[in-house]
């Protein structure tokens, strides 16, 4: 089913791209660089780079950390503190880090925020969060609150609310902390090159139509979208980034070959899936590995466009830069709609002709977790297909049941399997 | 004959069912599943394959069929006890400064529990789901209480033997030859003249036929551990799925609750699972919980459900965590509920949390099959009837009375439909737990 594992040039950049960010990161206050720490969906990340400020991304350290098995020793230090056991954990993560001498993942200090810049995209918790750090550091503080899209779609009221809040809030606060005001033309041309590495990404999830796919979009899209959804987007390095991997995949596409995993090339592909919900960072090469020893490829996941729904089509654009922010948060997948969520899903099903489709419910988040089961029988009508089901967390080890989750993956694929086996069709229950 | 072998290895038990070309049930065995899964599996695969023969057999006997099945049985528990005597010898004589005292008092009690084997090995108590194990155990428990009584043996030393040598004893596949098993039944029996020829004969006529094992499928909670190749191994979920629909065609859903998990299934008009849900990894709620409960009120556990049925006023129960189930059952009781209320609580709160599992599954529809371990306890069949009335109005609940095999009988049918002909003959190459 596998061949070797082969590292290939796109990911050693995607590598030395993270790895450089938290250096640069460490240095910001001799670099003379204010800090600004904001959250990954609706982050404006062309905006803080015109500013040449360095953004800290809080729940990025907590998966990092988790990914490099530090986030236990992070999560009990915030619940000693008195935080919950049913708190967040990349709340608890963060906090406790921050308790530990702000280590970063990579061992270098985080630097304290000089503003903190919340972009609320439907995480309440995120607000809790800014409120906890806000007491800690006593710095500036501006919210940016983004309208539920509850009615699925984009209003030009909403717009408006959003620039403003922009013009009014935002922009100001960030021209305090940087000094200077905001270059309009060079937030431009940021936009433009969003633009350009977005159609790359883009490319590179419609790719996993083809058969077999030559990518994985879950366990694989994580590490696509880190540098845009984070602090690259709008440079120079992420247009050169998201060139690579497309060239990468366009080689494997041209070779007929699947996904470079960690337990080698997945060429043989059993199952076409779609997935939802985030992954389990604790385990993440396990709970990879339990989709990859069924032959289970992740053809598309709503994951990857929390920061970004660049593989829906949406693209920002230069020519309009404070409404193309604005339209970039209010069209981030956590700003959605259950009814828009599951309508995104069983596009993707049908898109990416996949077999079924897995739900992964995280204890952590309940953003993302509420009402999943809905959503789960939503699809089930939309497409037909039965859905899957799987829980665990973020990144509290905790809550990642190996055996359990093995189990439940392997049912429902001999499930896929089974009906695959039937010659007429099966009913789905409404 | 052509068989089909499905194995489910459960936490508690595991259990092996034959079905023949037609889809019928040919032959089944279930044992206790103890420390070597192997062995477990192996003695269930036996059994399985001599209830196949001995069906075969009996069908050509006649009236004194009945007679000879139990005896039969109860021919092999001897078997099995015969080495239990060697194995006791073994950990009396390895008794520290003992050996010598123990070892007499362990042929006594041994020698009484052969005298004991057509009582203690009856057809009620495999009905009661007791094993080998279980029946041993209690008697000699109860004769080495008598014995340490009157002499200057001590209890727990006497135990020791015992609790060494089952092991023992268990975890090994005993060699019986069908045949002479089947002459010795027939002799327990008490059958005689032109009927014991007729047996004879009959065990003759039927021993010229060949069991073919044709195909197997293992399934289970330690299905990862049977000797089978992967692609002879299907999630329990599909298999009590389809088993259930099998045993009863109109079963659209499935609750299952084993000893480690619990499992909503849904299921389409051919028996395929269309949804399903089961619990996390917490094994709050199952079978365990009640194994638990019954060790903490000094019960069996076949008599937690007569006891909880005969409540007049159920104890509001809130945890199943089998962790806290101790504490809330002393607490209860020490504020003067009533034992059969407290139980009756228990029950309930056991079907609240599956009721949820079946909520998140799809809801229950009609029909509803109750399957696993669980499904033995009476008060835990009430308890599903009234809270899915309660809940989605009149369903017809359904518990068969071989539903502890819906697994093993699921597996057996995904075998004999699902495994490619050609396939065959490498997995028997590669399965070294299948040599019938």
């Amino acid at each position: 089913m596998t061949t070797p594992v082969r590292k290939e040039p796109s990911m050693e950049t995607q590598k030395a791209l993270l790895a450089g960010y938290f250096s640069r990161l460490a240095r910001a206050k001799e670099d003379k660089r204010p800090v600004v720490y904001t959250f990954v969906p609706g982050n404006l990340a062309e905006l803080l780079g015109a500013f040449d400020v360095a953004p800290v991304y809080p729940e990025v350290n907590a998966l990092q950390s988790a990914m490099r098995q530090r986030s236990s020793d992070f999560i009990r230090e915030a619940e000693r503190a008195g935080h919950s056991e049913d708190v967040c954990s990349y709340v608890k993560c963060d906090l406790g880090m921050m308790m530990k001498g702000n280590v970063g993942p990579t061992g270098e200090v985080i630097p304290p925020p000089d503003l903190l810049l919340l972009s609320f995209t439907g995480c309440f918790t995120f607000m809790k969060w800014f409120e906890l750090l806000r007491d800690q550091y006593d710095c500036e503080v501006a919210m940016l609150h983004i309208p539920y899209q509850g009615d699925g779609e984009i209003t030009d009221e909403m717009r408006r609310y959003v620039v403003d809040q922009l013009q009014r809030e935002v922009i100001p606060k960030l021209e305090k902390v940087a000094g200077h005001r905001l270059d309009l033309d060079r937030l431009r041309e940021r936009l433009a090159r969003s633009r350009k590495a977005e159609d790359d990404l883009a490319w590179v999830f419609r790719a996993a139509q083809h058969r077999p796919s030559p990518i994985d979009a879950y366990f694989g899209g994580v590490y696509y979208i880190g540098p845009i959804f984070t602090s690259f987007r709008g440079t120079d390095e992420a247009c050169a980034y998201y060139a690579e991997l497309r060239a990468d995949v366009e080689a494997r596409l041209a070779a007929g070959e699947g996904p470079t995993t960690p337990s080698g090339t997945l060429s043989d592909q059993k199952f076409r899936l779609v997935v939802e919900g985030p992954p389990n960072w604790t385990s993440f090469r396990d709970f990879w590995k339990i989709f990859h020893d069924e032959g289970a490829v992740a053809v598309a996941s709503t994951y990857t466009q929390v920061g970004g729904t660049y593989e829906r089509g949406f693209r920002h654009d230069p020519a309009n830069p404070l409404e193309s922010l604005a339209d970039y948060c209010l069209s981030c997948y956590t700003n959605l709609s259950l009814p828009a969520r599951s309508k995104v899903l069983a596009d993707m099903v049908k898109e990416y002709d996949a077999d079924g489709f897995v739900v992964h419910s995280v204890k952590s988040c309940n953003s993302f977790s509420a009402g999943q089961l809905h959503m789960l029988r939503e699809v089930e009508k939309l497409t037909g297909l039965p859905g899957g089901f799987i829980e665990s967390d973020l990144v509290d080890a905790r809550y990642y049941g190996h055996s359990n989750i093995k189990n439940r993956i392997e049912s429902y694929l001999q499930m896929l399997a089974a009906r695959r086996g039937a010659s007429r069709p099966t009913e789905v229950r409404a | 004959m052509k068989v089909f072998l499905g194995v489910d290895l459960g936490s508690t038990t595991s259990k092996a069912v034959l079905v023949d070309e037609a889809e019928r049930v040919v032959g089944r065995g279930i044992t206790n599943t103890r420390s070597n899964y192997d062995v477990a599996v192996e003695v269930a695969r036996r059994d399985a394959i001599t209830d196949a023969r001995l069906a075969m057999t009996l069908g050509l006997v006649g009236d004194a069929g009945a007679a000879i099945a139990q005896a039969f049985w109860v021919e092999q528990d001897l078997l099995r006890l015969e080495r239990l005597r060697q194995t006791c010898r073994a950990a009396a004589a390895a008794t520290p400064g003992e050996g010598p005292r123990l070892a007499p008092t362990v042929d006594m009690i041994l020698a009484r529990l052969f005298d004991e084997a057509d009582t203690l090995f009856n057809a009620e108590a495999r009905t009661r789901g007791s094993f080998f194990r279980d029946i041993v155990g209690a008697r000699f428990h109860a004769l080495a209480e008598e014995v340490c009584q009157r002499g200057a043996i001590d209890f727990e030393r006497l135990l020791g033997v015992y609790d060494r040598a089952i092991l023992e004893a268990e975890n090994e596949v005993i060699d019986a030859s069908f045949d002479e098993m089947f002459a010795a039944a027939i002799e327990r029996a008490g059958v005689e003249g032109p009927a014991r020829d007729a047996a004879l004969a009959a065990a003759e006529r039927a021993g010229g036929e060949a069991i073919d094992l044709a195909g197997f499928v293992g399934t289970g909670y330690g299905r990862a551990r049977l000797p089978f190749p992967r692609d002879c191994i299907r999630s329990e979920i599909l298999c009590h799925g389809l088993g259930a629909f099998t045993m009863l065609p109109q079963t659209r859903t499935v609750l299952d609750i084993g000893g480690q998990d619990t499992k909503a299934i849904q299921v389409d008009e051919r028996g395929l699972v269309t949804s399903f849900q089961m619990n996390d990894r917490c094994a709050a709620g199952c079978g365990r919980y009640l194994g638990y409960i019954a060790d903490e009120l000094s019960l069996g556990l076949h008599e937690l459900g007569p006891l909880a049925l005969q409540a007049r006023r159920p104890s509001r129960i809130t945890s199943t965590c089998t962790v806290f189930a101790g504490t809330e059952i002393r607490d209860l009781l020490s504020v003067g509920e009533k034992r059969e209320d407290v139980l009756s609580g228990l029950h309930r709160a056991i079907i609240t949390r599956a009721m949820s599992l079946l909520a998140r599954s799809g809801g229950v529809y009609d029909e509803l099959t109750f399957t696993g371990g669980v499904a033995r306890n009476e008060a835990a069949v009430a308890a599903l009837r009234d809270m899915v009335f309660t809940h989605y109005g009149p369903r017809t609940v359904n518990v068969h009375t071989d539903s502890i095999y819906t697994g093993a009988l699921g597996a057996a049918l995904f075998a004999k439909r699902g495994v490619p002909a050609e396939d065959l003959d490498d997995a028997k190459k590669e399965c070294t737990g299948c040599s019938a």
